[in-house]
Order: C-alpha cells, then structure tokens, then sequence
C-alpha cells in the first residue's frame, strides 16, 4: 500500500491510463454516432441525437479532465463522472417508461444496454477512481 | 460486385470472423502480460497492427457495399460502430505506448475485447430489423 502510494495521486496513469482508454473509446463511438445522426436524419429524433451528442460531449470532457489531472482536471471529471451517472440513470428509465420519447436509441438508452451497460458502469469506476487519488488532507 | 455484396452481409464473413479470432488471441495476450505485471511487448502492437489492417479491410468491403447500393439496417448506428472500430486499435496503440507498465497491456487487452462486440454490433446493425 505505502509503496504505491506516490504513484496512485495522480489520474492519468496505471489504471487512469486505461480509463481513460475506455473513456476515448466511448467519446468516439458516441461522436461518431451522434454526428452522423444529425447530419443525416436530425428532423427523426432530435432529442435522441441531441442526447448522443450531450453524451459524446461529457465524454470528451471527462478523458481530458482525467488525462489533465491536477485540481482543476479532476474537478472537470468530477463534474462529467456525475453528470454522467445522472444522465445514463434518467435516460435509462424514462427510455423505458415511455419509450416514444426516444424513437431512436441513444448511447444511454436502456442504461446503455447497446454498449454492454458500459456507459452505466463507466461514471461509477470514474468516481471511484477520483476517490481512490485524492490527496490526502495532511 | 454488387449482387454478391447484396446477397451477403459485407462485414460478415471470413474477414469479420478473422478480426474477431484475431482481437481475442491479442486479448488473451496482453491480459497474460498484465496479469504477470508485464508491459505491452512486441506480440501486443505486431497483433494491434495486423488487427487494424483487417479491421480497414473490413471497413473498405462495407463501404463497397454502400458504393453498390446496400444500405445498412441502421445507418447512424453502424457507421457509428464502423468509425470507433477503425480508431480502436490506434487508440490502444498509442496509449500502451504512453504506459509501460501492466496497465499498458490492460489497455490493450480491454480494447481487443471491446473490438469483437463491436464487431458483432456490425453485423446486427447491418441486417434490417424489421425493415
């Protein structure tokens, strides 16, 4: 534990490294999808890809606040990480309470069950991972 | 070309079945590497360079496919997934590089296993669901 100590205060390496890795992953997947839903088919569901892009958006923000580390960068992912879990629990349940309101799925819809509930469980491992590298108060 | 693209699925065969095989060997890999606290070796980036050069491959079947007429099922959704596919091994690439350590090949191994499941999501979101 003591030894790793120095090594655990900052975000962006070891395990941060590789969620960042799955956060760039999902900043892409969800850029590509909304970009080209709104570039092609806006009028069909503009709440649906507007939330793609809001998502694609959060998780940009969220990688490079990891990436960036310091006070500043984690309070950006501090903010995304929430906003995050907010965003893919409201969407996930009022895409399941009434369904018309988004006619085509979005990263979150269903608790992002057409990522493999990834997007459910990546804020959750965010939060824990900023909790896990805060400073400590001495 | 075009009646042989129509008939079958572009990104669902030997070529799709090849990346998949492929990404999971590298997977199985890296998570040894990481496991034995070993940073990504040379067997990691030759495996996330060939599964790249099949995944473009891949990529330019399908888009011959759509240049023959073939449209996908779900056009937003599996452009979408096609886009990240290409851009994953690259990604693993470069961050591996960034972390010599375990957690190097952990984020190789996490992207090799993500890669299939995209891959499968290919293929699903070419067939028309109910169209």
């Amino acid at each position: 534990m003591v030894e790793t100590r120095p090594a655990r205060r900052t975000t962006n390496t070891g395990p941060g490294r590789l969620l960042i890795a799955v956060y760039l992953l999902f900043a892409i997947a969800a850029t590509s999808r909304a970009g080209l839903q709104i570039a092609t088919r806006f009028d069909e569901a503009p709440v649906a890809y507007l939330l793609s892009a809001l998502a694609a958006l959060i998780y940009i923000v969220a990688a490079v606040g990891l990436a960036r580390a310091g006070h500043t960068g984690r309070r950006v992912a501090l903010a995304c990480c929430s906003l995050e879990l907010v965003g893919v629990i409201a969407v996930g349940v009022l895409s399941l309470a009434d369904p018309e309101l988004f006619p085509d799925e979005t990263v979150w819809s269903q608790f992002g069950s057409g990522y493999g509930y990834i997007p459910l469980v990546l804020p959750v491992l965010g939060l824990f991972w900023l909790w896990r590298t805060r400073r400590d108060p001495a | 070309m075009t009646s042989a693209a129509a008939a079958n699925s572009p990104v669902d065969g030997i070529l799709a079945t090849a990346s998949i095989v492929l990404s999971l060997l590298v997977a199985a890999w890296a998570l040894v590497a990481a496991v034995r606290h070993r940073p990504p070796d040379r067997v990691q980036f030759v495996g996330l360079a060939v599964l790249e050069l099949a995944l473009l491959a891949l990529t330019v079947l399908a888009l011959v496919a759509v240049g023959g007429g073939d449209r996908p099922g779900e056009p937003g959704a599996f452009f979408g997934y096609l886009v990240t596919l290409v851009c994953m091994p690259p990604l693993a690439w470069v961050l591996a590089r960034m972390e010599p350590t375990r957690w190097g090949s952990a984020i190789v191994c996490a992207v090799c296993l993500v890669a299939p499941v995209v891959v499968v999501r290919l293929q699903q979101t070419w067939e028309v669901l109910g169209g």
